[in-house]
């Protein structure tokens, strides 16, 4: 019941709040957006000593087996977690830019936006699922079309719909196959038999990549990327931030809860090209984000880079992997939505995002200049910050898959101190490009947001251990799914 | 003893960091500098205790557990400290000279505007350095490790309007991060071996087993951690850029503490080193390389602050050629009469540049030791210890090193003399050049020569007593000495190494030959530098040849430019016009443009027509069977 609750408040709060003007949309869409943050945290709790996961049944279409059927596990808790924790976050920010125009559909889209999310990460119903993952386009394709403010959000949008659509589509296809392979009058969508459901390895084989394709594309993964440094450019700030903070951690999440579990075969037969793809990914980005001077593309590229890490961890078969993975899903989203704050706030003041005509922040907005580090630190792994922890377990299972492969994924070490430092060093230190360049002090919508997820990048660098805990029992699950259809990973005895 | 003190030890300059970079700048000057140095002095007063405590109890480690970091399937890494006799003689330099640079410093920055800041980010360092050395397992060292990288970054590029400085901060975190993964991969592989990473139960566990390749592996990315640290050949150029920071900053990290944090780390895991002979002799020819390329860079500079720079990258150079030697006492004996003389070099020149209103052209000083007489007594005092005339401190490490190089071979040993008489050769020039003949920068900056302020020249003089009798911690059996260090640093190795060690010993009268040659080439070179060095004005002629290699360090930052640098920019821009905007995004836009020709082709098939939709409908549904049975045949 609490999860439906926890569906149904920030949808409902999303109708409120399209009826509301100005600021009051902003106040409320923000009180509002705490009520799923408070249920989470309440779910949370006591999560680890409950003896049954919770969840929500009610019968849909019994003809075609479909269901309302809603189910939290750890993982689906620690994407409820993120979700709640982020929403309310970006709603604040948008407080910062006074002048914003209709934040009652920015705001409502959000809100929106929240409720396709948890209804993707909690949802027990492959049919379910699928209904959200492509609702989970609507708002953000309205917030880019109505708020993107560059010529090219057309393009952009289009582009990034084409995408997923594409995506989505070929999974839809494997997803319908599967369930035509039950035997008929027992077809069902419930995600417990669906993944029961015997497959060939032959079939696993282009199941693997009609899912994989989909996920990759969400993430995205080398070479389905394309998309993504333009939408993450053209889309205004927030959406930038629900785009790489959240949503792109469907398609992570999708890899651990259905890729894995259906076609485990498929998986270990494709794992060793689809890991070069993620490598190159790591690297590719990395490289390219060097020299980016407009800095919503660095972080796109940065963003690009960590999520071939984590696709790389997904596909490790090695439950510190998948720890780890799950660990930075995590901390990526609180660090890119951080970066991404920086970016804008940057971006608003110099009128333009080019890093060039930036420099000398430091010394006119200290707070900023600490924040900004303190979240770059993060995302350049380093110790006692929420990076390391998830950057560090993953590397680890990577290390029993493959030496040479952590090297090369291991480059991110050094390649992520590159750019993000020469970003800081653009930006923050030196003088400012134009010498009589005005630049104010944070306002507190800007201060706030930033101090607290900065705040979350130490605190959970420092005691990581609550997450960890969080995502043990459904890892073990999911590696229990695998090891059904006979694929066993490595040191599975001891994990 | 009690363990838990360490708590404390972590915990000081961690607070002071918080509260200084909080609250600094509503407190007034006097206020911020005195809890900063007090946040150093305090651990100091713990560390001394238990390091008297481990003296007379001799036990061999206690380890205190703080909490557990992460725990995660076979991976349990707590936040645990280890104090044994490797780590509080670390601690005491740390904190000791940690203390004495602090108090320089309040008069040191006491000018500038960001005083807080600069104290915050000196305790934020000493406060990671702590965690590097008494972590009980290589993750907390890890903490420590890139922690310190941190603080180094924040303080190099302290004045970071300068775009010069603030790039040295950045090459000296990238060149760091080169090392780390390195040391990450290592710190895997132990992890994957010996299913634990408390430095107590990998040494257990690699007492029973025989070199490998496993073994080797780990070794030698430890040692990669350890050039990037201690900035060794490959990794040595940022080092010499890094003196962009405040010259107490210069000391501390760049010369007492930091830098040597990779002579710290082969100490530490000397186990492994002693069953890869392959990770040792890299060790030894690296090191070799490096005190040598750095004293031959050292010679031809004029920056008083590079020549020191230099200087250190070829001490440490020494330190690992020992080390690769296996003779890791002596390591962690140069390593510690180098904090004392090496920091106090450090310090004496910024009470040079302070005089010289940050003036560091050593052509522009001269006869500088009538005007600031304790800078120079105390810098001729740390000049005499690094050089190696006895009985000042370096004399008797410099001399356990030449010792050990000769054990190995005469070859080594000519080399290793050859980087001890470079350095004589750089420091007497470097002495005389600032402080003998005449005054060359001028009248008007003359008449504003000064001598520091106490709060200044007390650390200076501090430093220089324990540059004076810092040696006597490892007097030779030639003298009659017990050699303190060796002693208290038995129970790091194992017996197997020790039994090896007692058995190998050169003769005394060899060693007395040898020392007494070494000392007779430094004070050759001495009297050279001075008659050369002391001319009142100097010809500032075209440097030719070799010279002109030397003075321009190789080229080896133009090298790094051109072949790595620069070419990883072009790539970068390359990939993402060529690669990411023309090649992927044109067939994505192709396609695109595929799927409009088509659409626009077959939008004249949507006739309306219902029996044609019908008959589209049956042919599609064979097709797909047709398909549908072909690909089953396969």
């Amino acid at each position: 019941m609490v999860l439906l609750l926890l569906l149904l408040l920030p949808a409902f709060s999303a109708i409120i709040v399209s009826f509301l003007r100005g600021n009051a949309a902003k106040g409320v869409a923000f009180f509002l957006s705490f009520i799923p943050l408070i249920g989470t945290l309440g779910l949370l709790l006591d999560f680890n000593q409950l003896e049954v996961y919770p969840t929500y049944f009610a019968e849909w279409i019994p003809q075609l087996g479909i269901n309302f059927a809603l189910k939290a596990d750890g993982l689906s808790m620690l994407m409820l977690l993120l979700t709640s924790i982020l929403t309310p976050i970006i709603i604040l920010y948008g407080f910062a830019d006074e002048k914003s125009e209709s934040p009652h559909l920015m705001n409502s889209m959000i809100l929106f936006m929240q409720a396709t999310l948890i209804g993707v990460f909690t949802a027990d119903d492959v049919f379910l699922y699928y209904l959200f993952w492509e609702a989970a386009l609507v708002p953000i394709v309205v917030i880019m079309l109505r708020f993107g403010d560059q010529l090219l959000r057309y393009y952009a949008t289009l582009k990034f719909l084409v995408y997923t659509v594409a995506g989505s589509l070929v999974m839809l296809f494997a997803i319908l196959y599967i369930y035509f392979l039950m035997p008929e009058g027992e077809r069902t969508f419930f995600y417990a038999n669906f993944v029961d459901v015997a497959l060939t390895a032959k079939e696993q084989g282009w199941i693997f990549w009609a899912f994989f394709i989909a996920f990759a594309i969400k993430m995205p993964v080398f070479p389905f990327h394309s998309w993504q440094p333009d939408a993450y450019v053209q889309a205004p700030a927030q959406g930038s931030m629900l785009l790489s903070g959240i949503m792109l951690k469907m398609g992570l999440y999708s890899m651990f809860r259905f890729l894995l579990p259906i076609a485990p075969i498929g998986t270990k037969v494709w794992v060793p090209y689809v890991m070069v793809l993620a490598i190159i990914g790591i690297v590719y980005g990395a490289v390219v984000a060097i020299e980016q001077r407009n800095i919503k593309r660095l972080i796109a590229f940065s963003s690009f880079s960590h999520v071939g890490l984590m696709a790389a961890g997904a596909l490790s078969f090695s439950y510190l992997g998948y720890q780890g993975t799950m660990f930075q899903m995590f901390s990526h989203g609180i660090n890119v939505v951080g970066l991404f704050i920086v970016a804008d706030i940057l971006g608003r003041r110099h009128k333009i995002f080019v890093i060039d005509q930036m420099g000398g922040v430091r010394s006119k907005a200290p707070w900023l200049a600490t924040t900004f580090l303190i979240i770059l630190l993060g995302s350049v792994a380093l110790p006692l910050t929420n990076g390391f922890v998830g950057e560090f377990l993953l590397l680890r299972g990577l290390f029993d898959y493959n030496i040479i492969i952590t090297v090369f994924a291991g480059l991110t070490v050094i390649f992520s101190a590159v750019y993000m430092l020469r970003a800081y060093q653009d930006t923050m230190l030196g003088e400012p490009h134009r010498p009589n360049q005005v630049f104010a002090d944070l306002n507190l919508p800007e201060k706030v947001t930033l101090v607290l997820l900065a705040a979350l990048v130490i605190i959970f660098g420092v005691y990581p251990q609550p997450i960890l805990d969080l995502t043990a029992q459904s890892t073990k699950e999911i590696i229990e799914l695998m090891a059904k259809k006979n694929v066993e990973i490595i040191n599975m005895i001891t994990y | 003893m009690d363990a838990s003190l360490i708590t404390y030890i972590v915990a000081i300059p961690l607070l002071g960091f918080i509260i200084n970079g909080l609250f600094g700048k509503y407190l007034p000057k006097s206020v911020v500098g005195l809890l900063a140095s007090l946040c150093i002095l305090i651990p100091f007063a713990l560390v001394l205790p238990l390091y008297g405590n481990a003296y007379n109890e001799g036990s061999e480690r206690i380890i205190f557990k703080l909490f557990s970091w992460f725990d995660v399937g076979k991976v349990h890494v707590d936040f645990s400290f280890q104090l044994d006799r490797l780590s509080l003689l670390m601690l005491m330099i740390i904190t000791g000279v940690g203390s004495l640079i602090h108090i320089y410093s309040i008069g040191y920055m006491k000018e500038d505007p960001r005083y807080h800041i600069y104290f915050s980010y000196l305790n934020l360092f000493v406060f990671f350095m702590i965690l590097l050395v008494s972590g009980s397992n290589l993750i907390v060292t890890f903490i420590g490790w890139e922690g310190v990288g941190l603080a180094s970054y924040l303080l190099i590029g302290f004045w970071f309007k300068k775009v010069d400085y603030s790039n040295a901060a950045k090459k000296a975190f990238i060149m760091n991060r080169i090392g780390d993964l390195g040391l990450l991969l290592g710190a895997f592989m132990i992890f994957k071996s010996y299913g634990t990473i408390e430095y107590a139960k990998i040494a257990e566990l690699a007492k029973n087993g025989l070199g490998s390749t496993v073994v080797d592996f780990i070794a030698i990315c430890l040692f990669i951690g350890a050039i990037g640290k201690s900035a060794q050949l490959p990794l040595f150029t940022w080092l010499p850029d890094a003196m962009a920071g405040p010259t107490p900053v210069s000391a501390l990290i760049h010369a007492a503490t930091m830098v040597t944090a990779g002579i710290f780390l082969v100490v530490r895991f000397n186990f492994f080193y002693e069953i890869s002979p392959l990770a040792k002799d890299i060790i030894l020819y690296v090191g070799l390389a490096t005190a040598l390329f750095a004293g031959l860079i050292g010679i031809a500079q004029n920056d008083i602050k590079k020549v020191l720079a230099y200087s250190t990258v070829s001490q440490l150079g020494f330190m690992f050629i020992v080390l690769g030697l296996g003779a890791y006492t002596t390591a962690m004996f140069h390593l510690t009469t180098h904090a004392f003389f090496k920091a106090l070099l450090f310090l004496g020149a910024g009470s040079v540049i302070h005089a010289m209103h940050n003036e560091q052209d050593i052509r522009k000083m001269g006869g500088l030791r009538k005007k600031l007489p304790i800078t120079f007594i105390t810098f001729l005092i740390a000049t005499l210890a690094i050089t190696g005339i006895p009985p000042f401190a370096g004399f008797f490490s410099k001399d356990e090193i030449l010792a050990n190089a000769f054990q190995k071979n005469q070859l080594v040993w000519a080399l290793t003399l050859l980087g001890a008489l470079l350095t004589a050769f750089y420091m007497f020039r470097l002495l005389f050049l600032t402080f003998f003949g005449k005054f060359r920068g001028g009248e008007e900056a003359e008449s504003h020569l000064h001598e520091s302020p106490p709060v200044m020249t007390i650390p200076l003089a501090i430093l220089a007593v324990l540059s004076t009798i810092g040696g006597f911690i490892g007097i030779p059996a030639v003298f009659g000495g017990k050699h303190y260090l060796s002693k208290w640093l038995e129970p790091l190795y194992t017996h197997q190494y020790l039994e090896k060690l007692h058995a190998h010993h050169l003769d005394h009268n060899t060693e007395l030959i040898l020392m007494g040659l070494s000392v007779a080439l430094v004070v050759v070179i001495a009297i050279i530098a001075s008659r050369v060095f002391t001319k009142s004005t100097i010809e500032d002629k075209e440097a030719k040849g070799l010279s002109k290699i030397l003075s321009n360090k190789f080229y080896v930052d133009e090298i790094y430019n051109t072949l790595i640098v620069k070419p990883i920019s072009y790539i970068s821009m390359g990939v993402w016009i060529l690669i990411d905007r023309l090649f992927i995004n044109g067939i994505v836009y192709l396609t695109g443009l595929l799927v409009q020709i088509t659409g626009t082709g077959l939008k004249y098939i949507q006739t309306g027509n219902i029996g044609f939709y019908i008959l589209m409908m049956v042919l599609g549904t064979i097709a797909f069977l047709l398909l549908n049975t072909v690909t089953n045949l396969f």
